[in-house]
């Protein structure tokens, strides 16, 4: 029992929690962005898979770590496009579009990579990224091993968090993306148009997306294998409802979904035999929805979420 | 240019709508056979042949419309409520499960279609029961069924996972994660001598036409679909929302269980984790490529399992990923949407 | 004064699929003039108006500001030409603040960092000059619908608009309200500016406009000043033939059928109807008159059986409950005629005869242990249309396809084809042009011949006075006493709808 509660105080456990949350914060900042501006992106998981495997293919082929990582962004951006074609001028259900999406840009991956790379035993690997100890401040004894001694996308997932949530709330753009998803006749009327507002914003959090994808196969582990995603995307989208549409709290839900994540990758090896390990992985779905159920009556949802706008229609 | 909503709505554009969808993801497809090295027209002749080329090719594509029938059909029936079930899969391996526990353990002094008939019955309760949380979660939270139906696939598939290797673990397989199985006397009849085909293929379009005949013939019927058309309109008629929905995910859930208890007893005889190569998605895509019709669930049923069936051989033949049928899927998806706007709006400048 | 031409729009036409909304629509607006544009629902004054601003394109005809043609189809370069619009359905997002409401599309996206002080700081100064005073950081949700009006003036003007369009701007407001603003837009056309409003109102538009414009069936039909016409001549041309709506006859009123007594009804966390007392007799209607937003909706929902009442209760026929549902209401020979008839009264892709038997579906003449009587669902229909007059349609087609007032006719049939004990009809005749509302205003008093009790809940003065027996107004979830039709007078009407009543429920 007591083992139990001391894992709690090694630094290791906070390191991995800040390892295991980095796919998370892109990804729900990703689908934050979306929503905010009154899209729904379910497309979510296939384009982590995606992100996940240009990332690695682009450094197995010779490219380095951030052009795997840029690249995974290009074709994130793109899926994102293709999503927001359908689902903003077109206006088709968000729902089942993203599902759609999700099914094409996952079959998409596999087939592209088994067409790259033949059947083997065991995964090609490539060299991950590694930790970046920053200077001065990873020496401080405990929080220098959980915070500071990070690889650098993580430490870029809190920068992206800092920049979204200033740009939402403090700049021009910000609002014009807030104003789309509460009300996109209201942009309308103010000389902006919400299609192209809802596109970009729905090509960049795919963007982010399909980097927290990347982030499994150049940080997390060192190679690409079908469904490595496992679900990670719809935690994602029910993590933006537990963060109310917040930038700070998506942060603060993606840290306690890996303290718990993290916690019960540990706690497996303490409580031998007795407890089967499915129980240990199903913790992250089921706080999902518990998080979904608690946060239902409060969270304070874009008012156009899912509303499609069409231009001279009311 | 704007969207316009048209006032004619033909039969035939109705039609044309999944066979353009299905023509422009073949074109699409096409293009990553080519760029595996080989000709697309060849790629799809071999998945003809290898869909239809032989008795047992054929019985192989009709054994594997059977699962996409039913859970193709739980889609249709829940999407024309808008009830977005994404839960099949996991639904399909709950009923799967359930089928080989009673199947392994019913070895009562009953007759084996009574047994057939009581695990039919828990495999499609077991999956109503799965989707009527999600449903109770929406009705009195608010809360999206959609993520609650697909993280509840994760949870469903490590039970699974956890049974076949704990309590339900095949003593006899060889250290291999898989279930007990069924008796042999409680699994389906075969439908044709020396091959897998059983008679699941008539249970699953038996259930196709009674949807048919409940949708467009009963007053439940007609509720359900005024309630996924227009709720508002639905509910001042005097409908009972919640108690239609509920309903709903009663029919969907368990045709979805139903679909994994007669793989386990029609096909497979155990469970593994292999059981289902994502029918419950694919089960979307055929329900939408009908336009939610249950009687075109069974065509494009049909056509999802010729394509996978096809694309196994061609890819052994040829050597292009047999993922490719994923791909063909999957975008035949996404053009059918789009198809479907077009038969109601009209492009105009 | 000087007398420049600021606006002009030439030959605008505009269809959409078989209607023609704007048919060669010529127009011309000089500085400081109030211009009304008159004329009644589906007369075109909206669309033309959108096409102005730029959220409709038109298929052909020009519109030209201060001289300089405008390019279709760009809000953006119409507010930038300076032309602000206030919609009739406000384009606000109710979660954001005032401030970000009006800010919004003022700077450029690229910027990184919001002016909010000196936006806010302006903002005050256009609140003092024009007398619109508002709070900056206030939630939009929060406002009442006159403070919400007041932020969409203030957004046009903050834009430095020299042209003001505004969209039906009198119909939420009371007539104290309505008189406010009209002074403001006064004061406003003294200033320079130059404004157009939309009105269906002959009484508004000849006290406050200097010219009037009438469109009829999309085409301009006449145009006048103001001071050169009469309502009577207004009207004739804003509706182009003598339809004479049917008129009350006086009749004894039978027992009571319905009574409300101290209802509240709470709707989204807040009271809606705060006790509600009403009664009404067979054979005769009670009019609710209220300016939109001060309960109807509520009302409606309560006695159509779609919500219950928190307090309060209510007997129907003897029966004495808190809560009735749409089938008990059905099966008590009610007829329910709900607000928005696309929305609640009828499933747009449905046939005519699904939503005709959809709310008695469970009626012996319609289905027997569940399974539907197609036959005799589409007999009735049949039948429904020949009695209805309803046009256009046959019992299979798509409902979408009828017009707002046919599609009412309908409703109207389903509802009254049996002799119902108790209609609630509300805004039957919202957005129906003038022989649609004739037709409904013969159908409801027939039904009060045959001995229905009707609860007719309208916006509509004429409309009210001229159709029931008693009248209550409702006003902020409260309803006043009732006052026999035979004594009410405009202005005392116009007082109670602003919540000025004697007796214990003065506001």
């Amino acid at each position: 029992m007591m083992e139990a509660v001391d894992i709690l105080f090694s630094a290791s456990l906070w390191g991995a929690v800040l390892r295991i949350a980095t796919p998370l914060i892109f990804g729900t900042l990703g689908a934050l962005i979306c929503e905010r501006s009154g899209v729904l992106n379910l497309g979510i998981e296939g384009i982590m898979t995606l992100g996940a495997m240009v990332a690695w293919m682009t450094v197995f082929q010779g490219g380095g770590l951030w052009t795997g990582l840029l690249v995974a962004a290009l074709c994130g951006g793109m899926f994102g496009l293709l999503h927001a074609v359908l689902t903003v001028p077109l206006g088709l259900s968000q729902h089942v579009t993203g599902l759609g999406i999700t099914l094409f840009a996952s079959s998409l991956t596999y087939y592209i990579y088994r067409l790259a790379l033949p059947v083997s035993s065991s995964p090609p690997t490539i060299e991950p990224f590694q930790p970046l100890a920053i200077p001065g401040l990873s020496d401080i004894p405990f929080f220098g091993e959980a915070l500071f001694s990070q690889t650098a996308p993580t430490y870029l997932a809190i920068l992206a968090i800092v920049v979204t949530a200033y740009i939402l709330i403090r700049t021009p753009l910000g609002l014009a993306i807030r104003m789309t998803g509460e009300n996109p006749h209201a942009v309308e009327a103010q000389g902006l148009n919400p299609t192209r507002i809802r596109i970009g914003a729905v090509v960049v959090g795919s963007a982010l997306m399909a980097i927290g994808g990347s982030f499994l196969t150049t940080a997390t582990f060192n190679s690409f294998f079908p469904t490595m995603v496992q679900g990670r995307g719809w935690v994602c989208i029910a993590l933006v409802v537990f963060a109310s549409w917040r930038p700070g709290k998506a942060l603060l839900g993606a840290l306690l979904f890996a303290l718990f994540d993290a916690y019960q990758l540990r706690l497996q090896h303490v409580v031998e035999g007795g407890v089967p390990y499915q129980l240990f992985l199903m913790v992250p779905y089921v706080l999902s929805i518990v998080a979904l159920i608690v946060m239902s009556r409060r969270a304070r949802v874009p008012q156009a979420l899912m509303a499609p706008y069409r231009k001279g229609e009311r | 240019m704007r969207l316009e909503r048209r006032t004619d709505l033909s039969p035939a554009m109705l039609l044309a709508a999944p066979l353009m969808a299905v023509a422009v993801s073949l074109a699409l497809s096409g293009l990553l056979i080519a760029l595996a090295g080989v000709n697309p027209l060849a790629a799809y002749g071999q998945m003809v042949q290898g869909a239809f080329g032989s008795r047992l090719s054929i019985s192989e594509t009709l054994t594997r419309t059977t699962p996409l029938v039913l859970t193709g059909l739980a889609a249709a029936v829940a999407f024309r409520a808008r009830l977005w079930n994404i839960g099949a899969e996991g639904q399909l391996y709950a009923g799967a499960l359930v089928a080989a526990w009673l199947g392994h353990s019913l070895t009562l002094a009953m007759p084996a279609a009574l047994s057939l008939l009581i695990i039919m019955g828990a495999g499609m309760v077991i999956g109503a029961l799965l989707l009527l949380g999600p449903v109770l979660l929406r009705l009195r939270l608010g809360v999206d069924e959609v993520v609650t139906t697909l993280l509840m696939n994760f949870i469903i598939i490590l039970f699974v996972s956890m049974m076949i290797e704990g309590p339900m673990k095949d003593p006899l397989a060889f250290g291999w994660p898989q279930s007990v199985p069924v008796e042999s006397d409680v699994m389906l009849p075969k439908l044709l001598e020396r091959s897998r085909l059983h008679i699941g293929l008539l249970i699953a379009v038996g259930a196709a036409l009674l949807i048919w005949l409940v949708q467009s013939r009963t007053v439940f019927g007609m509720q359900t679909r005024a309630a996924g058309l227009n709720a508002p309109a639905a509910v001042f008629a005097g409908v009972p929302l919640s108690k239609t929905l509920l309903g709903v995910a009663c029919i969907s859930g368990a045709l979805a269980g139903l679909a994994g208890a007669i793989e386990v007893t029609g096909l497979k005889g155990y469970v593994t984790l292999d059981l289902s190569p994502g029918y419950g998605y694919s089960g979307i895509v055929v329900a939408m490529l009908a336009g939610l019709n249950p009687i075109g669930v069974v065509f494009t049923a049909l056509f999802v399992a010729v394509v996978f069936v096809g694309a196994d051989s061609m890819s052994r033949a040829l050597g292009v990923p047999s993922f490719i049928a994923d791909v063909i899927v999957s975008i035949s998806l996404l053009t059918m949407l789009v198809a479907l706007l077009f038969t109601t709006y009209r492009v105009r400048r | 004064m000087s007398r420049d031409t600021v606006l002009e729009l030439t030959e605008i036409t505009k269809r959409f699929g078989d209607l023609l909304a704007n048919d060669a629509i010529s127009l011309s607006l000089k500085q400081g003039e109030l211009l009304a544009l008159l004329g009644e629902n589906g007369a075109g004054k909206t669309t033309l108006m959108n096409i102005l601003f730029g959220h409709y394109t038109a298929d052909s005809g020009t519109v030209k500001v201060f001289g300089s043609e405008l390019p279709p189809g760009r809000p953006r370069m119409a507010i930038e030409a300076g032309v602000g619009m206030v919609h009739q359905h406000f384009t606000l997002a109710g979660n954001l603040s005032v401030l970000d409401n009006i800010m919004i599309g003022t700077e450029g996206l690229g910027q990184w960092r919001s002016g909010r002080r000196a936006a806010r700081n302006k903002l005050m100064v256009l609140a003092d000059r024009f007398g619109l005073g508002v709070d900056p950081e206030a939630l939009v949700s929060e406002l009442s619908v006159g403070e919400k009006q007041r932020v969409e003036i203030l957004k046009a003007l903050f834009r430095d608009a020299r042209i003001l369009i505004l969209d039906e701007p009198t119909a939420v407001l009371t007539q104290i309200e309505a008189a406010r603003l009209f002074e403001t837009l006064n004061a406003m056309t003294e200033d320079g500016l130059s404004v157009i409003f939309i009105s269906h109102k002959l009484a508004e538009v000849m006290t406050a406009s200097n010219r009037v414009v009438i469109l009829r069936a999309g085409a301009v039909v006449a145009e006048r000043n103001t001071a050169d016409t009469d309502r009577a001549e207004l009207a004739e041309l804003m509706v182009g033939r003598r339809v004479t709506r049917p008129v009350r006859e006086d009749q004894q009123p039978g027992d009571n059928v319905l009574d409300l007594a101290n209802v509240d009804v709470v709707e989204n966390g807040r009271k809606q109807l705060d006790d509600v007392s009403l009664t009404v007799r067979a054979g005769e209607i009670l009019g609710i008159i209220g300016v939109s937003g001060n309960g109807q909706s509520s009302l409606g929902r309560l006695t159509s059986g779609l919500v219950g009442a928190s307090s309060g209760q209510m007997t129907y026929d003897g029966t004495t409950t808190d809560r009735f549902t749409p089938r008990q209401l059905v099966a008590n020979a009610t007829g329910r005629i709900p607000e928005d008839r696309n929305t609640e009264g009828a499933v747009g892709e449905m046939s005519l005869w699904e939503n005709a038997v959809l709310e008695r579906i469970g009626d012996k003449r319609f289905s027997r242990h569940g399974i539907v009587d197609r036959n005799g669902c589409r007999a009735f229909t049949a039948d429904l249309i020949e009695r209805f007059d309803v046009r256009g349609a046959g019992p299979q087609t798509p409902t979408r396809q009828l017009s707002g007032g046919n599609m009412q006719k309908m409703i109207l049939g389903r509802n009254l084809a049996s002799v119902p004990k108790l209609v609630i009809a509300n805004q039957p005749t919202r957005g129906l042009d003038e022989g649609a509302i004739a037709a409904v205003h013969g159908e409801l008093l027939a039904a009060r011949k045959a001995g229905a009790a009707i609860v007719l809940i309208s916006e509509d003065l004429d409309e009210v006075v001229a159709l029931a027996d008693r009248i209550q107004a409702i006003f902020k979830g409260r309803l006043s006493a009732p006052i026999a039709a035979d004594d009410a007078d405009p202005q005392r009407i116009g007082l109670m709808m602003a919540g000025i009543w004697e007796g214990d429920h003065a506001a």
